[in-house]
């Protein structure tokens, strides 16, 4: 089997406008989440009043013809893609080699959704030709494969919150089949429209407490009461081990494997039981040859909302067994907001600059953990992993729709 | 209504704004698309926000007889009338 490994990491967050302030600001603890500086509350009557917004707007990154001609949600993907891209060496590579896999849970709404606002206000006529091609929710892969002539295919798996993570599962694949020897890959998510905060709001599933917005998410503490939405991209790139060693890249860490699976439980809630859940994780850990004591770090899906945290954890405690005493486990959302389809992308560069530096990142906003918790939980501050040897770590992305997806990465 | 200056000025500006090209460079003898690179779907795009910014209708098989940028400047001053 092909082995992969990560040559290149690049992210646009509500931290940072780039990994290193990213992860920096992840490392500090740090909350992403700010209150809305405009009119939506008053205007629309919004129960929520914030959102993990990203740190550096693309519209101060990105020329102005590119920010008309994407979506945000693309616009995310190809400013963490370029810097991912040169954080690998802008490789040399055989286009037909090279692929790209970068999805989005939700689309491009705001192109949408401002093209129905247009043609309300304005008739048809006036409905822009780049409409379809900003909407579609495969463009921003396309856009991807567009910038770096990629041509080995171009892949956008929908999974709501776990499309990020599909779709380096996706790029994994590529290249374990023999398709492609690099592929850029990743997710993207710019929802932070009023439609969307109010649908989530609709189901319950929004964190309401608008009197702390950094201290709102709070996966695991007892007083959790819903995720926050956040926005932004993460994109790794993927490629061969033996492709890395010939061009003698520097690797950040290994894809070693990945399981997925989907609960057929509910169109929205998780399983009770988390079966699906550990069943992914069970899956990944077989496909990438290492057993529940070889890993030493999770980062969980957990988005703070009362009934999916726990179901995870409990799957984390079944799924690693004692081993589940040894394991840091760490909730970046806490800092970030959820990213959606960009949510299992980022996170799995905070799992990939953790086996990196050693390091995991803190979970903040928990003052009382949930009693139930058997999982030790990183909080407040980073911590250290095993200095020595080689380390493995678990990533879960889980989506509305009961889709489940683990990815496992170890050390370089 | 808007004379043929303040037509080139106004399309100038849609085109610099939808394509990163200078606004000077949109000059009246310029072909939209070998000398400025235009392709179809911006050129569709340019044409609906003249539409908007004109107050005039440019019907989608009159485009293609708007071969350089003068060509638009008259057709937009003639469906001003």
């Amino acid at each position: 089997m092909t082995d992969v490994v990560i040559t290149g990491l690049g992210a646009t967050s509500p931290l940072g406008g780039d990994v290193p302030t990213t992860w920096e600001g992840a490392l500090a603890g740090r909350s992403g989440v700010r209150p809305f500086d405009n009119d939506w509350v008053e205007k629309y009557d919004l129960p929520v009043h914030f959102a993990g917004q990203l740190a550096v707007p693309t519209s101060e990154v990105l020329s102005r013809p590119e920010t008309r001609r994407m979506d945000p949600s693309a616009q995310m993907a190809i400013v963490a893609a370029r810097e991912a891209w040169a954080d690998a060496g802008s490789p040399e590579v055989d286009p037909d080699r090279l692929g790209a896999a970068v999805s989005s849970g939700i689309g491009g709404i705001w192109t949408l959704l401002n093209g129905w606002d247009t043609m309300k206000e304005k008739g048809a006529n006036r409905v822009l030709p780049m409409s379809v091609p900003m909407l579609m929710p495969n463009s921003p892969v396309a856009y991807v494969s567009l910038e770096f002539g990629a041509r080995a295919g171009a892949h956008a798996p929908v999974s709501a919150c776990a499309s990020g993570a599909e779709a380096i599962a996706a790029g994994f694949e590529m290249i374990q089949s023999g398709r492609a020897d690099i592929v850029v890959a990743g997710g993207t998510e710019a929802a932070i429209h009023p439609l969307p905060i109010a649908a989530f709001a609709a189901m319950a599933a929004l964190s309401k407490n608008n009197d702390d917005p950094q201290g709102a998410s709070r996966p695991y503490d007892t007083s959790r009461d819903g995720f926050v939405l956040g926005e932004g991209s993460g994109i790794v790139v993927l490629e061969s081990a033996e492709h890395a060693a010939a061009r003698g890249a520097r690797v950040y860490a290994r894809l070693l494997g990945l399981g997925m699976t989907a609960d057929a439980h509910h169109i929205a809630a998780p399983e009770p039981d988390g079966a699906g859940q550990s069943k992914a994780m069970k899956f990944a850990l077989e496909r990438a040859g290492v057993t529940a004591a070889d890993i030493s770090h999770v980062n969980a899906h957990a988005t703070s909302t009362p009934v999916g945290d726990m179901i995870e954890a409990r799957g984390i405690r079944g799924v690693l067994g004692s081993q589940a005493d040894h394991v840091l486990l760490s909730a970046t959302k806490s800092m970030t907001g959820h990213l959606l389809g960009g949510a299992g992308a980022l996170e799995s560069i905070f799992t990939i600059k953790a086996l990196e530096t050693r390091t995991a990142p803190p979970t903040i906003n928990v003052s009382s953990p949930d009693p139930e918790l058997q999982v030790d939980l990183v909080r407040d501050t980073p911590r250290e992993l095993p200095a020595e040897g080689q380390l493995a770590a678990i990533n879960n992305s889980f989506g509305f729709g009961g889709h489940n997806v683990a990815l496992v990465f170890g050390t370089a | 209504m808007a004379d043929k200056n303040e037509i080139l000025a106004g399309l100038a500006e849609i085109v610099a704004e939808e394509t990163g090209l200078d606004a000077n460079e949109v000059a009246l003898d310029k072909s939209f698309t070998d000398d400025l690179d235009i392709d179809s779907l911006s050129m569709m795009t340019i044409v609906t926000l003249a539409e908007e910014k004109f107050d005039v209708r440019i019907p989608d098989e009159e485009v293609k007889n708007l071969t350089t940028v003068g060509d638009a400047v008259t057709f937009i001053e003639g469906a001003q009338n």
